[in-house]
């Protein structure tokens, strides 16, 4: 049996947050460009991408989040049928 | 109540029992291996509700038992000497956040050489980690100590681990009379384990992410402040359970003969008893001195020793322990914490004896308290520092 | 065209927060995604020091949406263990314990406390991700650098071979050893959900090929991760109830001729620019001994 009595005291304890590391979509270089016409809804980008910021909708096809994707250009390269090409950022 | 006649180890072991810990890392190290041997019989035996993890090293030691107590656990081990040095570590991670952990020390020797007897090196060497830190004196404070440092870690004004000394063999290996509470009783008196925060998965967080310098430095500012509230915490517990139980022992400092004393001796752990027999005697011969026995260095009292040392004209500090290089470590705690509230010392001696074991008798104390007062009345001052060594 | 893979559960969205410290590429939020998708955030995380102690980011936020607790570098094991035995006492079960290290917190200083979990059967999973050196400290060799690879402290190739923890692990009796590949995250994600059924000590090896340690454009993390299986580098399989069960990705590469040439994975990593014909040949000496070991105990 254990009673949580609320700590009055500051500790080290982080609550899960977006962003931790700031808008990481300036550390892009490239980004990456998605064709809707050719996806296929397979969900191989969303599974892959190491930042969460692409998704697929198996109607719309996938959507990236510009403010967070670091244009590492996984996605791209599992694409199996080329929906996505890596461009330079302006 | 029930009195038995035990051995400091096992005083140890029955009180974690009476505790209700539920969870106790074990590792072996001489002089400690009592306690474990005597938790895994009660475990065994159906008369303790717990679950012994059998580590493979002291270090994992604590890491496991800081596991059990952040998942919501009442966790204890015990260690010494050697074994505290590998875990120490973890005796910082634990403290730092702020995760109620009771531990128990046999002070030993360090080495090298391989030294089997009591010295407290090992437990000063906690001394800066914000653990609260008390030694006991007798197997009989050793149960009440243990006992007692649960309810003042998980005391919601403190949240600290706290860390109990006994020495090595004086107290681990020597049996005397232990009394102790009914069951029920102290059940009602410790309760249930309470800590500030759990990670059982019933919310999402996490306990130690990288912080900032500037969080950093506020988590341990408060810790500071919650050593500050644990002054009164020990004293509240020291009252309730001598309201309770029968026994108190006056909060951070146990005072002997310190009424109308003009010189005073302080000193910590098993051979303060001995102290105790040749401050009878010097009594008896009309000398006025008193014992500041400490309970608890960590949190320090402060306040409490300047007000019995304020117009000492004399103060003999001894220490097994030393910091090489410079004094001993409790006579540096005593002097600076002094300085916060004089500009004016009294008169102070720091006798190093008794590390790594070597045995001092009452004679020894009563040869140097009376040799120190005797100059002190001619108006000479010894040497402030003596290592007091004898075969 | 393939056949497209059936996604995995949406708790995959939800684990890893966008914005975390990883660098580009990084498989570790990869093989992290899994874990949300096998347990969502019924699951603490016991992290020694490597690069998630990072990733997650700084206080007062964390990237990662679970339980999660830091612990000294030795100790991931052991802190693993009271955690289990804590919750155990406390009757909690639907929180799953998983200590999640590197292979420098594991194979090196984490040997003892991993080795005293594994024979205690302690019940959590122990998921040791490889990504071949200390990364989070600027890439120096561990024992589970492969031979050949340049790090920091191995400027001319390390020498020594790569510890095999896997098998440390099956040496020690434990109810299920399995070795997995980001680049296979549905057999990752099926080894977790089998692991989360087992009561005892579990140990999941993770192949985590590191754009940044390995020098590779981070596009190939998962191209790399993949050529390791097909090239028969790494064999993904569980070992439980006294044997191997080759997984499906691995299947195909029992038969020598169907792996493809070492140096196909090898030219791809910057840190095997030096590598000599001797150290190719240890390589695949290497390979080809694993195989028929495993061929011994399927």
């Amino acid at each position: 049996m254990v009673e949580i009595i609320h700590i009055q005291y500051k500790v080290p304890i982080a609550k899960p947050k977006v962003g931790v590391a700031g808008k990481t979509g300036s550390w892009r270089w490239i980004k990456p460009v998605v064709d809707n016409s050719k996806c296929v809804k397979c969900f191989q980008c969303e599974i892959y991408c190491p930042d969460n910021t692409i998704m697929v909708d198996p109607k719309k096809g996938a959507t990236i989040d510009y403010e967070y994707c670091k244009g590492c250009g996984i996605c791209a390269e599992v694409c199996p049928v080329k929906a996505i090409t890596m461009v330079k950022e302006a | 109540m029930p009195k038995v006649v035990l051995t400091g180890n096992y005083t140890v072991a029955l009180a974690a029992k009476m505790a209700r810990v539920e969870i106790v890392a074990a590792y072996p190290i001489t002089p400690q291996t009592g306690i474990v041997e005597k938790l895994a019989e009660y475990i065994d035996k159906g008369e303790l509700d717990a679950i012994m993890i059998r580590v493979e090293s002291e270090h994992s030691a604590l890491a496991a038992a800081f596991g059990a107590a952040v998942a919501g656990a009442r966790a204890f081990t015990a260690t010494s000497s050697h074994g505290l040095l590998y875990m120490h570590e973890w005796v910082h991670w634990v403290s730092r956040a702020r995760i109620p952990v009771v531990m128990a020390i046999v002070t030993r020797t360090i080495g090298t050489p391989w030294n089997i007897w009591s010295s407290y090196e090992d437990f000063f060497g906690q001394r800066d980690t914000g653990w609260i830190l008390g030694f006991a004196m007798d197997n009989q404070e050793v149960f009440d100590m243990t006992v007692q440092a649960f309810k003042i870690s998980e005391d919601p004004r403190v949240y600290l681990p706290v860390l109990i000394g006994l020495d090595a063999f004086t107290l681990s290996h020597t049996t005397m009379p232990v009394d102790t509470p009914e069951q029920e009783e102290l059940d009602k008196w410790l309760g249930p384990r309470r800590q500030g925060y759990v990670i059982d998965g019933s919310e999402p967080l996490a306990l130690g992410n990288l912080a900032w310098p500037e969080d950093s430095e506020e988590f341990f500012m408060d810790l500071q402040r919650g050593m500050e509230e644990a002054k009164k915490v020990i004293r509240e517990v020291d009252e309730s359970y001598g309201k309770a139980f029968g026994r108190r022992y006056g909060g951070l400092i146990h005072r002997y003969h310190c009424e109308n004393a003009k010189y005073h001796v302080i000193s910590m752990g098993a051979w303060s008893g001995d102290l105790m027999e040749a401050i009878d005697i010097l009594r008896e011969e009309g000398y006025p001195v008193g014992l500041i026995r400490m309970r608890f260095i960590r949190p320090f009292p402060d306040k409490e020793m300047y007000e019995i040392l304020n117009g000492s004209k004399g103060v003999i500090v001894f220490d097994r322990a030393i910091s090489f290089g410079s004094l001993g470590p409790l006579y540096l705690d005593v002097a600076a914490n002094l300085t916060k509230y004089t500009r004016k010392l009294p008169y102070m001696r720091n006798i190093v004896a008794g590390i790594g074991g070597v045995n001092v008798t009452h004679k020894d104390f009563y040869e140097l308290v009376k040799a120190t007062i005797d100059d002190l009345e001619k108006g000479v001052e010894p040497p402030v520092f003596t290592w007091h060594h004898r075969r | 065209m393939a056949r497209p893979i059936p996604p995995l559960p949406r708790d995959m969205r939800n684990t890893v927060l966008p914005g975390h410290a990883a660098c580009h590429g990084c498989p570790i939020t990869i093989g992290l995604k899994v874990v949300g998708a096998a347990f969502g955030n019924k699951v603490i995380l016991v992290i020694p020091a490597c690069c998630t102690s990072v990733v997650v980011g700084a206080w007062p936020g964390n990237a990662f949406n679970g339980s999660i607790v830091h612990v000294a570098f030795a100790s991931a094991a052991a802190v693993a263990s009271g955690i289990a035995e804590g919750l155990q006492k406390r009757g909690i079960k639907d929180v799953q314990v998983i200590a999640w290290a590197g292979d420098g917190g594991t194979a090196d200083i984490g040997m003892a406390s991993l080795s005293g979990a594994a024979e205690r059967n302690n019940d959590f999973i122990y998921i040791m991700y490889d990504n071949e050196a200390y990364m989070n400290t600027g890439i120096q060799r561990s024992s589970a650098t492969p031979p050949g690879a340049w790090t920091t402290t191995t400027p001319l190739g390390k020498l020594e071979p790569k510890k095999d923890v896997a098998r440390i692990m099956i040496a020690h009796g434990v109810p299920y050893v399995a070795t997995a590949s980001i680049g296979y995250p549905h057999d990752f994600y099926a080894k977790l959900k089998k692991a989360a059924r087992i009561r005892g000590f579990k140990f999941i090896y993770l192949h985590a090929p590191c754009p940044t340690g390995w020098r590779f454009d981070p596009a190939h993390t998962v191209k790399i991760a993949k050529l390791a299986v097909e090239t028969g580098l790494v064999a993904l399989y569980e070992y439980y109830d006294g044997r191997i069960h080759l997984s499906g990705p691995s299947r195909p590469y029992l038969d020598k001729s169907k792996r493809k040439s070492i140096e196909e994975y090898l030219k791809l990593q910057g840190r095997f620019k030096g590598i000599r014909d001797e150290d190719i040949k240890v390589i695949e000496k290497y390979v080809d001994d694993m195989w028929e070991w495993i061929k011994k105990h399927i």
